[in-house]
């Protein structure tokens, strides 16, 4: 592949409490803000906590998910003052640090996230073929030696697009887990700081002229998403994840591997007819929405070289 | 001597029934999916399902159907005197208007017609496995089921904690009953079912069955040493002056090393710009509820406990 030339990766916001009881994104911002940026740095960037209300609560959000208002037609939405608090939070962001879509908008958008899953650090987002994105995540996994890093990718049209990472030119949501609600644990702030420190590492290189190689990433493109076994009538759910696939996060499910194990004992088994790979499994923000695991498909993705072009 | 005397066969009455009550915290989701599962096996097989009488309760449906720890105020601090004999207006909290419920449907707390026993069922964030938390140290029936607890689960670490509260102020659901513990296990994020953490809660209430239905049957269970965590105080997290948040998180040496050692010199929190706070007492002592959620809004970063050996007498039924 021919080395590509990108412009400068010159705004960056790191977002953070978008959902407000995922802490290690929470006091990252905080900690961020208490050291005030001197003017010499780089890379402008601009530190958001994305939902306060629902972070002084510790809640994941106060009325509605605040990570699924950047759809297009929830930005364009005329809004007063009955509107979800999430609603107006939404297009006070992509007023900050869009409009999504426009030239305007922020470079990358870093979004904080944690999850209660296995999942180590992956860096979500919508595009497959955006090297910004690919090459930062290959950085971190050169770089993070204690820490497993992935690329998640969703294969939805911008304008569909829900989350906030969607409002840059560039933009990943940074998961890490596992790590419970409302709890802030130290390696996985730890683990949040350096990839975001990686992340400002790798923009300052790129923007000072390094060409970085290219390679191959591996790439899990989400297929779909599975729901707990439910009592027909309540509603409620009947079974757990089961224990052989608990915390077994990207490690690949095939046909008739167990998945559920109800609560009276029987285990349920996978009958789809590929083998993928599940992830999000057992997160506990997903219960409402009827997500048990999401199921992704590998595939090597080659990335060229990048070097800045300074035009 | 004496005290072998004392420690001869004690006869205890029968417990003729007990209850189960999960989603007391109605994110604490074990206990509601056991809950859940008893009804079913009690709808599907009739009363006769287990040995001894058995009933289910949800404690905090409100809760628990909207996946809250609670709606008003924590359930589990309800159940004082006081608070169950306050006057019910509009304007009570719903926890204190179900407190009374439950202390009707269990108790009345402090009488003849309180249920024996209350296996109240929760969850925790921190890894404490299986713990038994008992408010007195001087129950035989609850410390020998601890024991018998102890003996038959092998697959996480059992241990008892006592909270020793003079009885007066009692606060907490089992404090209702006659004799009652909490089952409280762990690490479970809130809101999240585990499979292996919903079996060993569910083998623990089958256990507790288990104990009542022989100890009514007429078996001595031996006396012995039970080995117990007694609570001595509670430590915060740093937090700044102003805005009262965090500026530290537990230590990575100190996270998930519930009931190990802590002694001086050893590092209790790591700052969030990077410096150790260590633990600067002289006196040696077990941590336990290290980094659970709930307690961030109750001041808590941890609990510490002194180990000490309690020794129990053997019982037996009385019979009529």
């Amino acid at each position: 592949m021919k080395a590509v030339a990108m412009p400068t990766v010159s705004r960056v916001a790191v977002c953070g409490g978008t959902h407000g009881n995922e802490l290690a994104g929470v006091y990252l911002v905080r900690e961020r803000l208490k050291r005030r940026a001197d003017g010499t740095e780089p890379v402008s960037v601009v530190t958001v906590m994305s939902n306060p209300r629902a972070v002084q609560l510790c809640v994941r959000y106060v009325e509605t998910d605040l990570n699924r208002c950047f759809t297009r037609a929830t930005l364009s939405a005329p809004v007063s003052e009955t509107s979800p608090y999430e609603m107006i939070r939404s297009q006070e962001l992509n007023a900050l640090l869009g409009p999504k879509g426009s030239a305007q908008a922020v470079d990358l958008l870093c979004d904080l996230h944690n999850t209660t899953a296995n999942t180590g650090l992956c860096l979500i987002t919508y595009s497959d073929c955006d090297w910004i994105c690919l090459h930062i995540c290959k950085h971190l996994q050169r770089e993070m030696a204690s820490t497993p890093v992935r690329y998640v990718h969703f294969d939805i049209p911008l304008n569909e697009a829900y989350s906030l990472d969607s409002v840059g030119k560039h933009g990943f949501a940074m998961e890490i887990g596992p790590q419970p609600h409302s709890v802030v644990r130290s390696v996985i702030f730890s683990a949040m700081q350096e990839g975001v420190q990686l992340m400002m590492d790798w923009i300052c290189q790129f923007n000072s002229g390094t060409l970085f190689e290219g390679g191959w990433v591996d790439v899990y493109t989400m297929v779909k998403n599975i729901d707990y076994p439910r009592d027909s009538e309540t509603h409620v759910i009947t079974a757990a994840v089961h224990p052989n696939l608990q915390d077994r996060d990207f490690c690949l499910l095939h046909p008739g591997d167990p998945m559920f194990l109800s609560f009276s004992g029987e285990t349920l088994r996978y009958k789809g007819k590929e083998a993928l790979y599940p992830f999000f499994i057992n997160e506990g923000a997903y219960y409402e929405k009827g997500i048990a695991l999401s199921l992704a498909r590998k595939r090597r993705v080659e990335i060229p070289s990048v070097l800045v072009n300074k035009h | 001597t004496i005290r072998e005397k004392a420690m001869a066969l004690l006869f205890l009455p029968a417990l003729a029934r007990m209850a189960v009550c999960g989603g007391t915290h109605g994110n604490e989701l074990s206990g509601v999916y056991v809950v859940q599962e008893m009804e079913r096996q009690r709808k599907e097989k009739g009363e006769g399902v287990w040995p001894i009488p058995v009933t289910t309760v949800l404690s905090n449906p409100r809760a628990v159907k909207e996946c809250r720890r609670y709606i008003d105020t924590d359930m589990n601090r309800c159940f004082s005197r006081d608070t169950l004999s306050s006057p019910i207006t509009d304007s009570s909290p719903y926890e204190v208007r179900r407190a009374q419920e439950l202390n009707n449907l269990l108790g009345l707390k402090g009488s003849t017609d309180a249920i024996d026993l209350i296996c109240d069922l929760h969850n925790t964030t921190s890894n404490m496995g299986l713990t038994l938390i008992l408010c007195t140290s001087s129950d035989w029936v609850t410390l020998h089921i601890c024991k018998y607890l102890q003996t038959k689960i092998t697959k996480v670490p059992v241990r008892v904690l006592v909270l020793d509260f003079p009885i007066s102020d009692a606060y907490s659901l089992e404090s209702v009953s006659k004799h009652g513990f909490t089952l409280e296990v762990g690490p479970q994020p809130h809101g999240v079912v585990r499979a292996d953490i919903y079996i060993i809660m569910k083998e623990a209430v089958d256990l507790t069955i288990d104990w009542i239905h022989k100890f009514n049957s007429g078996t001595v269970f031996e006396g012995g040493d039970v080995e117990t965590y007694m609570l001595i105080k509670s430590v915060d997290y740093p937090r700044d002056p102003e805005t009262r948040t965090l500026t530290a998180a537990i230590h990575p040496q100190l996270q998930d090393k519930d009931f190990c050692l802590l002694k001086r010199g050893d590092p209790l929190f790591l700052s969030f710009s990077g410096e150790t706070v260590n633990y600067e007492e002289e006196e040696t002592l077990h941590p336990f509820f290290i980094n659970e959620a709930a307690y961030y809004e109750k001041g808590i970063a941890f609990q510490l406990a002194k180990k000490m050996m309690l020794t129990i007498p053997a019982v037996r039924v009385q019979k009529d």
